[in-house]
């Protein structure tokens, strides 16, 4: 990847993030379906973008997943 | 609002368990309650470890935190269980609380020892935080003098303040929001503004493509 494509990714917005809260808010759901192998993001498209681009709610995602799957 | 699109559905037989008897008299629901902290408390403490690389705190201070987050967690969890809908597994929902309490409390507690100070404007790193070499091409140099043009002067103080230390010095975000007395959201927020204005300009002045 070139320098620019890189700095284009970083600086890339998408319209559908719905934003850290209302991801959070349903965090629990979306693990839930992705657990069950269900397709979280074609149901949540918003919670996937927002996911894509912020680091400590993916970081929660993967830390419920976890949790979830240690049980 | 996609979370208005969540629909309740039946209750699965370990979720319905667990809300009859955290719901129950005294001694069946301080038995439940002492079950389900040592879930808590054990999904805290593998959390923190997870974690633990990206963090400054360490050792019996980590242990604590844990302590403290499962200790959060199921006071929230009791004071909120009437409003647990069955939109997932009683324990998926349970185990968010942690969770997030385990994220707020790393990002409180980072400013115990803060390898980076808050306002330390590192700004000569700036080209490997975004990934340019400015040496390598004229037009790299070109583009990372315009970034640095839109913060300086398109940017509000607040954004500029927020932008630099989350994408400058990497100021953990949830750390800064607490130094900063805001939510997690008004911080992404920000940066999601900032990264924008930074883009637009770039496409203006046709370094960047508007599609892409």
């Amino acid at each position: 990847m070139s320098d620019l494509e890189r700095l284009d990714r970083f600086l890339r917005t998408d319209p559908r993030d719905v934003g850290c809260d209302e991801a959070m808010a349903v965090l629990h759901i979306y693990v839930d379906i992705t657990v069950e192998g269900g397709d979280a993001a074609e149901r949540y498209p918003g919670v996937a973008a927002h996911l894509l681009a912020c680091g400590p709610c993916a970081e929660d995602f993967a830390g419920l997943l976890a949790a979830v799957a240690r049980d | 609002m996609e979370c208005a699109r969540t629909a309740e559905r039946e209750l699965d037989p370990e979720s319905a368990d667990w809300l009859r008897r955290l719901s129950a008299g005294d001694g069946p629901r301080r038995e439940a309650e002492g079950e389900l902290h040592a879930r808590l408390l054990r999904i805290a403490l593998a959390e923190v470890r997870r974690r633990s690389a990206g963090t400054p705190v360490t050792g019996p201070e980590l242990d604590d935190l844990a302590h403290q987050a499962a200790a959060d967690a199921m006071l929230a969890i009791l004071a909120k269980l009437a409003g647990f809908r069955g939109e997932s597994r009683f324990m998926t929902w349970a185990y968010r609380f942690v969770i997030l309490e385990v994220s707020s409390k790393l990002g409180r507690h980072y400013w115990r020892n803060p390898p980076v100070a808050l306002d330390a404007g590192q700004w000569e790193l700036l080209p490997d935080r975004l990934g340019i070499d400015p040496q390598q091409h004229a037009e790299s140099a070109a583009i990372l003098a315009e970034v640095r043009r839109v913060i300086d002067e398109e940017l509000t103080a607040h954004q500029r303040r927020v932008f630099t230390a989350i994408v400058v010095d990497q100021i953990p975000l949830d750390a800064l929001a607490d130094r900063l007395g805001l939510q997690r959201n008004a911080i992404y927020k920000v940066i999601f503004d900032a990264r924008r204005k930074i883009r637009r300009a770039l496409v203006a002045n046709g370094y960047l493509d508007e599609q892409g």
